[in-house]
């Protein structure tokens, strides 16, 4: 089957995203019931969690919750309209992006991502509103199972004004391919998950259309995505990018008084002069200090992770993630070398792995 | 050269209410503070011929002058990098006045911080062109290296190991703020205290800050009126007189990521602002009898009162222990809440406290206040105030 492409799709698509996107918040209908024991006792029972904080008055009662509690995990369940979408109930800024890509032939659909942050745990009684943002739109990408665009949101459930969940989700939307059983291979932190059965209110969720047995293989084309981010680059900087691409980690060196500096600049401060080069650095350094992010969610990382200022034998500091280490080893003077991790098809970035001393 | 210090004053102070959603227009918000603040001050806006506010404020001069009513105007200027304009704006609008360039300046800042586009979101624009900012930036954000709680972490991380300051020393920050906001009717935090222990508990943002180490987000907007010192005191408020103004960076200055200094453990930049107001003013410390000094961040409150001479470095720590910078503690920091407590709007509601403060007019009002000590934005190039009574 071919699908005659309209050529301004794209830059509807775009332009669609970009409004949905700066729409920012909107807020959907709050759950149709309160937190309820017997949708708890349902949910609890499908999923074998026999914990009693969850349906045993007493038991709960005489824990730390003072009674019962929902299971964190049951938050979409509260505002999922069901298979047929109440009347009038106003659309989420995903809804139209979902909609145009149906519309023009992608009407596949993997979910791709989950990422659930409950922030406390919801009581009977409760009744949290939905609030979705729509984050990104990126593609065209070819991927094992056709050409698709990945759709990103996030959701923020809300009891009266107070947060107490947050999810990112992230389908694939793609024509189907014809005559070939779809297969490949998916970046390995991303959960797979399907989607649910109709779309949930709040998050959108596209409906399930197949089988989350494949995802993606990175060919971007046409427009860049917004994540990985790129540094902006300029004559000033480019030389330790290209380095970077090259496995080289590059300080630039005054050629006139010989004075290292990071981040570089287009003008030495020490002696005023412009000729530049660079010199390549060792490749070790050491945890000058460093943070362990865990909120909010940064697109495209995987949390908690960690950034590092790294100060190098050759008396300049730079910044950079530490990898292959657990967070809670890390500490200041902790001795690193570096490695390069490419990001996409186009960019290396520099990173730091922990050393023998 | 004549000296700035005491020639201007803060006439008049207004704001919208602090919410997580204003249901309005930032324009809106500006107008109502501007009108608020005018109201206060007895002035009418056919008195105004200046106006100040944020580069980063959406609203344009202009256009919260056409919203007000205000006619001509012959002074208009912004003060660059984010919450650290905040006193700079006082001091634009005190320069132009102090100078004849206008007679009444209105300084105000507008914006929907949590309903609209909030700063502690990853922002995929931080990087982006090859400007100055963006290049800067660019060393930081590809590393996910891009929220200003993470800016402030890696600061905090290195003064925790410089001067074992630990979590609990940020937290005491937190919970005196908290304390303040719960007395403070305007306060988004009114009437909820937290505990030291609920500090501890809250979750990681980005480690070594807790959720309870950075401030809440709001919509709202303050306005300030700006006039000579002269004519304030023939106003209808007791004038709060700019005795002291300044703006500083200090070398190796950037945005939120000045981690290539010598030294991580201070902010140069607010010691630089600190000298200026000092001898600006003709005091020192242990001249004010309160401080607002800008709490996004809990760790840079410490790191403040040592820039400014309340303590030695490292000891601020000491300071803030045991109710130190509490309502009744040996320096009464924020008593409004600060932005913690009360709300952020970008600075601009503690230097409406400072005013307060002065008049003798807070809810929190401590007790015999000569001379307020304001700070603005920490981890970039800021300013501040020293206002008196007379």
């Amino acid at each position: 089957m071919t699908l005659i492409t309209d050529p301004t799709l794209h830059d509807r698509l775009m332009a669609l995203a970009e409004r949905q996107a700066a729409a920012g918040e909107v807020r959907g209908p709050a759950a149709a019931d309160p937190v309820n024991v017997p949708m708890i006792r349902h949910w609890a029972d499908a999923m074998g969690d026999a914990n009693p904080l969850y349906t045993d008055a007493e038991a709960a009662a005489a824990s730390v919750h003072g009674g019962i509690v929902a299971p964190p995990a049951m938050i979409q369940v509260w505002t999922m309209p069901g298979v047929n979408r109440r009347a009038g109930q106003r659309p989420t800024p995903v809804d139209e992006v979902l909609a145009m890509l149906d519309g023009n032939g992608y009407t596949g659909v993997v979910a791709t991502n989950c990422e659930q942050t409950y922030h406390r745990y919801l009581r009977p009684g409760e009744r949290p509103v939905p609030a979705t943002r729509f984050a990104g739109l990126t593609g065209p990408k070819r991927t094992a199972l056709g050409e698709g665009y990945f759709v990103t949101w996030n959701v923020t459930w809300y009891c009266e004004e107070e947060p107490v969940a947050e999810m990112l989700f992230r389908v694939l939307k793609f024509r189907p391919r014809t005559g070939r059983a779809a297969s490949g291979t998916q970046d390995g932190r991303a959960r797979e998950q399907e989607a649910g059965a109709r779309r949930d209110s709040g998050a959108g969720e596209g409906p399930a259309g197949a089988r989350p047995d494949s995802g993606a293989e990175e060919a971007p084309a046409g427009a860049r995505p917004p994540y990985p981010l790129r540094p902006a680059v300029n004559e000033d900087t480019a030389f330790f990018w290209e380095g970077a691409a090259r496995g080289e980690l590059r300080i630039q060196k005054c050629a006139d008084c010989g004075q290292l500096r990071h981040p570089p600049g287009p003008m030495c401060p020490s002696c005023r002069s412009a000729a530049r080069t660079y010199a390549v650095a060792s490749g070790q350094g050491e945890v000058y200090s460093y943070v362990v992010h865990h909120h909010p969610p940064v697109p495209g990382r995987q949390a908690p992770f960690v950034v590092a200022v790294v100060e190098l034998p050759e008396g300049v500091r730079i910044v950079g993630n530490v990898v292959d280490c657990p967070p809670s080893e890390v500490g200041i003077g902790m001795p690193l070398r570096v490695t390069y991790r490419q990001m996409d098809d186009e960019l290396v970035l520099p990173m730091w792995i922990p050393r023998e001393s | 050269m004549s000296s700035l210090s005491g020639r201007t004053a803060v006439a008049g102070i207004g704001a919208t209410e602090f919410s997580k959603k204003s249901g309005r227009s930032e324009l809106r918000l500006a107008a109502e503070a501007v009108h608020a603040a005018l109201d206060d001050a007895g002035l009418s806006p056919a008195d105004v011929d200046g106006m100040v506010t944020y580069t980063q404020d959406a609203n344009q001069e202009i256009a919260v002058a056409r919203e007000v009513g205000i006619g001509d105007l012959s002074f208009f200027s912004r003060v660059h990098y984010g919450g650290g304009a905040a006193c700079g704006t006082v001091l634009h609008a005190a320069m132009a006045v102090a100078t004849g360039v206008a007679g009444t300046v209105v300084c105000y800042r507008a914006f929907n911080e949590r309903s609209g586009r909030r700063f502690g979101q990853p922002d995929a624009r931080l990087g982006g062109e090859p400007s100055s900012q963006g290049l800067e930036m660019s060393w930081h954000v590809p590393y996910g290296l891009m929220t200003p709680a993470a800016w402030v972490a890696m600061f905090a991380r290195r003064y925790m190991h410089a001067y074992g300051a630990t979590s609990e020393d940020f937290g005491r920050v937190a919970v005196a703020m908290r304390r303040h906001a719960a007395t403070n009717p305007a306060a988004w935090f009114h009437g909820r205290p937290i505990t030291l222990e609920e500090h501890q508990a809250s979750r990681w943002i980005v480690e070594p800050l807790h959720l309870l180490d950075c401030c809440q987000e709001s919509d709202g907007a303050v306005a300030l009126v700006v006039t000579s010192a002269e004519r304030a005191r023939d106003l209808r408020r007791s004038p709060a007189v700019i005795r002291a103004a300044a703006q500083g960076s200090g070398a190796g200055q950037m945005m939120m990521t000045s981690y290539y200094r010598d030294d991580m453990t201070g902010l140069p930049e607010m010691g630089v602002v600190g000298r200026r107001l000092w001898e600006q003013a003709g005091l020192g410390p242990s001249d004010v009898q309160a401080a607002i000094l800008y709490d996004h961040f809990t760790p840079f409150v410490l790191t403040q009162l040592e820039e400014l001479g309340f303590c030695g470095r490292g000891e601020a720590r000491d300071y803030v222990a045991g109710g130190g910078i509490e309502i009744d503690g040996r320096l009464p920091v924020n008593p409004h809440g600060g932005q913690l407590g009360e709300a952020y709007i970008h600075g601009m509601n503690g230097i409406a406290e400072a005013v307060r403060q002065i008049r003798g007019t807070s809810v929190n009002q401590v007790r015999d206040v000569r001379n307020v000590l304001v700070t603005a934005g920490t981890g970039v190039p800021t300013s501040g105030l020293v206002l008196s009574a007379g």
